[in-house]
């Protein structure tokens, strides 16, 4: 299987190094001809949700945190697994964003989404590490 | 009050404000507030009654521009005003079905038939 992309970086709790991160990786998925454009959609809109997480809601955008990342894209897989310094988060805490009452709630629809469009997805149990992973074409809900 | 570069292009068409977005990529943090507040200043400030907002160029968009639209749904209620969105792209509009978010809005497929009978 040829490895296209292999890295583990640490990056400062910023805006802007998570959309670099962002583009490193969606950029170089883009340039591959077995992921298809909707998988490339897909990918940088997960992705975006996981480092935006990470940087906001897990390190508080504190300049004294980083989040690690490390990243494996191959013709078949991408697999990136992002964990940040904070204090983590319970899943079930979260509410489901199409229940009628939430359906006006501005936010928690980040997960909703990457578990929509890619493969797989883990959270390590204390909730400050996430496994994404991405086939062409294959989806977990 | 709408703060940091302008993200919006307005222009009034027979009495309806079209804000038309200008970015193609709604991802990043800083941005999105400024989005935020610009959109929000639509209604909080210019005290606009019939706003479209048209996607035609919008190819990302994250869960945290949905919550500034879904903040923004709210203050147009409130302040009885009436907004559509229109132009919005097959994969965009599909994360509107995901989150059921097309269930809140009146989305119209092009700027002509949003602009129709507001």
């Amino acid at each position: 299987m040829a490895v296209h992309e292999q890295f583990e970086v640490s990056i400062p709790s910023t805006a802007e190094a998570g959309q670099a991160l962002l583009e490193r990786i969606a950029g170089k998925i883009e340039t591959l001809e077995s992921f298809s454009p909707h998988d490339a959609f897909g990918i940088r809109l997960a992705l975006d949700e996981a480092i935006v997480n990470a940087i906001k809601h897990g390190n508080g955008f504190s300049p004294d945190k980083t989040v690690r990342v490390k990243c494996l894209i191959e013709d078949q897989l991408l697999r990136v697994e992002i964990e940040d310094q904070g204090p983590g988060f319970c899943l079930e805490d979260v509410p489901d964003p199409t229940e009628e009452e939430n359906l006006e709630r501005p936010c928690g629809r980040g997960i909703m989404l990457m578990r929509s469009f890619m493969s797989n997805i883990e959270y390590s149990p204390t909730g400050n590490r996430v496994l994404l992973e991405k086939r062409p074409g294959v989806r977990m809900q | 009050m709408s703060t940091g570069q302008r993200r919006l292009d307005i222009e009034e068409i027979g009495g309806v404000t079209v804000a038309r977005f200008v970015d193609k990529k709604i991802l990043d943090e800083t941005n999105i507030q400024n989005i935020g507040n610009q959109l929000f200043a639509l209604v909080d400030e210019d005290g606009r009654k019939k706003i479209v907002l048209d996607f035609s160029i919008v190819e990302y968009l994250s869960s945290a521009a949905l919550g500034k639209l879904i903040t923004m749904d709210k203050k147009v209620k409130a302040a009885k005003a009436k907004l559509r969105l229109c132009a919005i792209r097959p994969e965009i509009y599909e994360v509107f079905e995901i989150t059921r978010l097309n269930k809140i809005f009146d989305i119209k497929s092009t700027q002509e038939e949003a602009l129709d009978g507001m």
